[in-house]
This record gives C-alpha cells, sequence and structure tokens, in this order.
C-alpha cells in the first residue's frame, strides 16, 4: 500500500484497510453511481435489442419457406365468402383458404394460436372464430382481433397459375 | 513552475480574525469556522497563531475514524467527514496532534478544514490566504515563498514518538529541521502551573 499506509501504529498491515481505503485512488470499489450508469446503459440496451427483434418478427416477414408445393383448388370455384380446406405443408398441418368480402384470397394455418382448436370461418364479419375460448381473427392477415389469442395465425402463401391456387409457402 | 501551496507563518499573525470570519464566509459551512485562532501563553502575550488542517500524508483523523468517513485526495487534501457517514463519534477530534476537526453536536458531525476544496482545486487561493492581512497564511509556490521571506519552510513535526509530515508548511528560523512539539503529561497535576496552562492558572488564583 502506498506510503505504508494501513501500516499500524505497530507496523502491522492490516488486511481491513484495503477494504476501506483512506486514499481514493485506492479504493478500486465501484461507485454507487457507476453502478446505477452500468444498470441504466445495460437496461437500455435491453430494451433496444428487444425492440430490434420485435420489429424483424413483425416487419421483416421472412419468405414463406420453399418447402412442397400443393394443389388447393380451382380459383373460380370459390366465391366471395367462401373457403377450402386444405393441408399444408403436409398432411398433419390443417389450413383454411378464404375469399374475403373484397375479393382477395387468403389462407391461413386452421391451428388457433391459443390452445390449437380448429378455427372456422365466419363470411359474414370477415373473420375467423376460434370456438373453443371464442378467439378472432381478421381473415385480411390474421392477427387476433379479440378472446385470448395473442398470436398471428402463421400465413400460407398461395400461387395461382391459370385457374389453379398452388400453396407455395408459409410463414412461421 | 510548481504548484502553490498553503504556507503558515506563526510569526506574523496579528490575531486580526479576518481568517475566522472569511472561513465563515464560505458555503459548505457557512456561519461555522473551520479555522482556530489559538492564543499562545496569553498571560504573558498577546500572540495568536492560525491553525488550518495540515493535510498529514498518513492522516491520523482518518486512521482513527472508525466509519470510514475521512477521504485523503490524489493531490494530497485530506477532506471534511462523509456526512452519511460520518456517526459523531469524535475519535478524529481527539487523535488529530493539531486539534483540527471540530464536532458539531448540533448535527451530530465532524467538520473540519478542506483547504477549501471548491477554491483551490480550481487554482483560486484558500479563503484565509485570500483575506490575511500581513500574509501569515499564505498560498504561493515554494520559490516565492524563499524570495520574500526570511525563514525556511518546513512540513516535518515530531510529537514524541510519532513523525508526521504534512503537506502544509510552517514558515520558521533557517537552523530548525523539524518542529518538535512538547507533549504534556496527561493525569498529572504539576507542581506550578505552566504559564500557558490557562485552566491550571484559574485554579491557582
Ligand atoms: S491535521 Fe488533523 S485533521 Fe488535518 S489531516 Fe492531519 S490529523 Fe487530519
Ligand atoms: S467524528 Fe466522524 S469523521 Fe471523526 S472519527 Fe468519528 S465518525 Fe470519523
Ligand atoms: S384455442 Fe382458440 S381461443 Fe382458445
Amino acid at each position: 500500500m502506498a506510503n505504508g499506509e494501513g501500516a499500524g501504529i505497530k507496523g502491522r498491515i492490516q488486511r481491513w484497510r484495503e477494504d476501506f481505503p483512506i486514499r481514493w485512488l485506492d479504493d478500486h470499489y465501484i461507485a454507487r453511481r457507476e453502478f446505477a450508469k452500468a444498470l441504466t446503459i445495460g437496461s437500455a440496451l435491453l430494451v433496444g435489442v428487444n425492440a430490434v427483434i420485435a420489429a424483424v418478427g413483425r416487419w421483416v416477414r421472412r419468405p414463406g419457406q420453399m418447402e412442397a408445393e400443393v394443389p388447393v383448388g380451382k380459383a373460380s370455384e370459390i366465391p366471395t365468402g367462401g373457403s377450402v380446406l386444405f393441408r399444408y405443408p403436409t398432411d398433419e398441418d390443417p389450413c383454411i383458404l378464404v375469399r374475403t368480402q373484397s375479393g382477395d384470397l387468403r389462407a391461413y394455418s386452421q391451428v388457433c394460436t391459443h390452445l390449437s382448436c380448429a378455427i372456422v370461418h365466419q363470411s359474414e364479419k370477415d373473420s375467423f372464430l376460434c370456438p373453443c375460448h371464442r378467439g378472432h381473427f381478421s381473415v385480411n392477415d390474421g392477427r387476433p382481433t379479440g378472446g385470448p389469442p395473442v398470436r398471428r395465425l402463421p400465413r400460407i402463401w398461395i400461387e395461382q397459375r391459370g385457374d389453379e391456387l398452388w400453396a407455395v409457402g408459409k410463414d412461421s | 513552475m510548481s504548484e502553490r501551496a498553503l504556507f503558515i507563518d506563526y510569526a506574523r499573525c496579528i490575531g486580526c480574525q479576518a481568517c475566522v470570519q472569511a472561513c465563515e464566509e464560505c458555503d459548505t459551512h457557512r456561519g461555522q469556522p473551520m479555522i482556530h485562532l489559538e492564543t499562545i501563553r496569553r498571560r504573558d502575550s498577546v500572540q495568536t497563531a492560525p491553525q488550518v488542517c495540515m493535510h498529514c500524508e498518513d492522516p491520523i483523523c482518518a486512521q482513527v475514524c472508525p466509519a470510514d468517513a475521512i477521504k485523503k485526495g490524489p493531490d494530497g487534501v485530506v477532506h471534511s467527514a462523509l456526512t452519511h457517514r460520518c456517526i459523531g463519534c469524535s475519535n478524529c477530534v481527539l487523535a488529530c496532534p493539531f486539534g483540527v476537526p471540530k464536532y458539531f453536536a448540533a448535527i451530530d458531525q465532524m467538520m473540519k478544514c478542506d483547504l477549501c476544496y471548491d477554491r483551490t482545486s480550481i487554482g483560486k487561493k484558500p479563503m484565509c490566504a485570500t483575506v490575511c492581512p500581513s500574509q501569515a497564511l499564505t498560498f504561493m509556490t515554494p520559490e516565492e515563498l524563499e524570495r520574500t521571506r526570511r525563514g525556511t519552510a518546513v512540513n516535518e513535526w515530531v510529537f514524541g514518538e510519532e513523525r508526521v509530515r504534512t503537506k502544509v508548511s510552517v514558515v520558521v528560523p533557517h537552523e530548525v529541521k523539524e518542529v518538535h512539539v512538547n507533549l504534556v503529561q496527561l493525569g498529572k497535576r504539576r507542581e506550578k502551573a505552566e504559564p500557558d496552562d490557562v485552566a491550571a492558572l484559574l485554579e491557582e488564583g
């Protein structure tokens, strides 16, 4: 220790003195201010990184993985408000294709994102209803509009080749 | 040029109390002077001597503080007690060889001279040295002191077996290399009162 400071009157080194130094420069503990600063910056970073992750999930849609291509049906056979059930990408994954009131074709996984019941189409309301706990989803983007579900229905991408409709990809 | 330091030239003190008044002005302890103006052999002489904190190299006040309240900065300044730590035990008041720390019962805290840290840390003179009319307290470089004063500056003290080196120096005659301070044996009554022992003199009547 500097200048033998901390050496007792009898020249004995006092170990506790290292923890309670008289000189500022010998003090290696983190001051409260620095600790608070680290906490603040740390949580700000956490918030920022979380926001980035959320933004990526929300706006930067991953293109559907090009797994299988499955025929779904004929476009001309689906009237406004009509729907077709199919399975995609495997036979274990029920999906639903609907024509919305504005005439667009939209397909989603039929598995409710709450507790996995099968959703049904309500054409007059342009929405999906999950009968298990009265969950609602919009047919336009698959977002939950009411009830317990909080995550959107995974979108199935449909391609029209002539009159044939093909499921070509799925958002996770 | 070397750094400016505080020097005390006791012989120049005229007892005007200007330093005490100036010290009181400080915002960190307004109304309470941290400087002591001592009388020397009150019966025989009007000589007075100002006492500020000498800022010991190994501050005894800090060594005895059980609450870790007294800290020494890298520039050698021994600071006043950290208010949230000081428990008002007065250990430092009793231990300081120069009698500098003061205990204030109303706030249960010790306060002491910190070389006007708010001023000296930004290159200003401490209050006392600014106002002292005879410059018994003076803030200058050692070279300036040598040029303008007759004595030499000394910062080595011997109290009995204890040797103390301080940041503040006193001006003494050239032949003096260190200041020896005689200790008074406590608890022993002298046959005849010392001329500067006011309490004993009063008792003698
Ligand atoms: S003079 Fe007294 S108060 Fe000042 S540093 Fe030395 S022991 Fe502490
Ligand atoms: S009075 Fe305060 S600063 Fe002085 S020794 Fe006690 S706790 Fe420490
Ligand atoms: S499973 Fe669909 S709302 Fe509960």
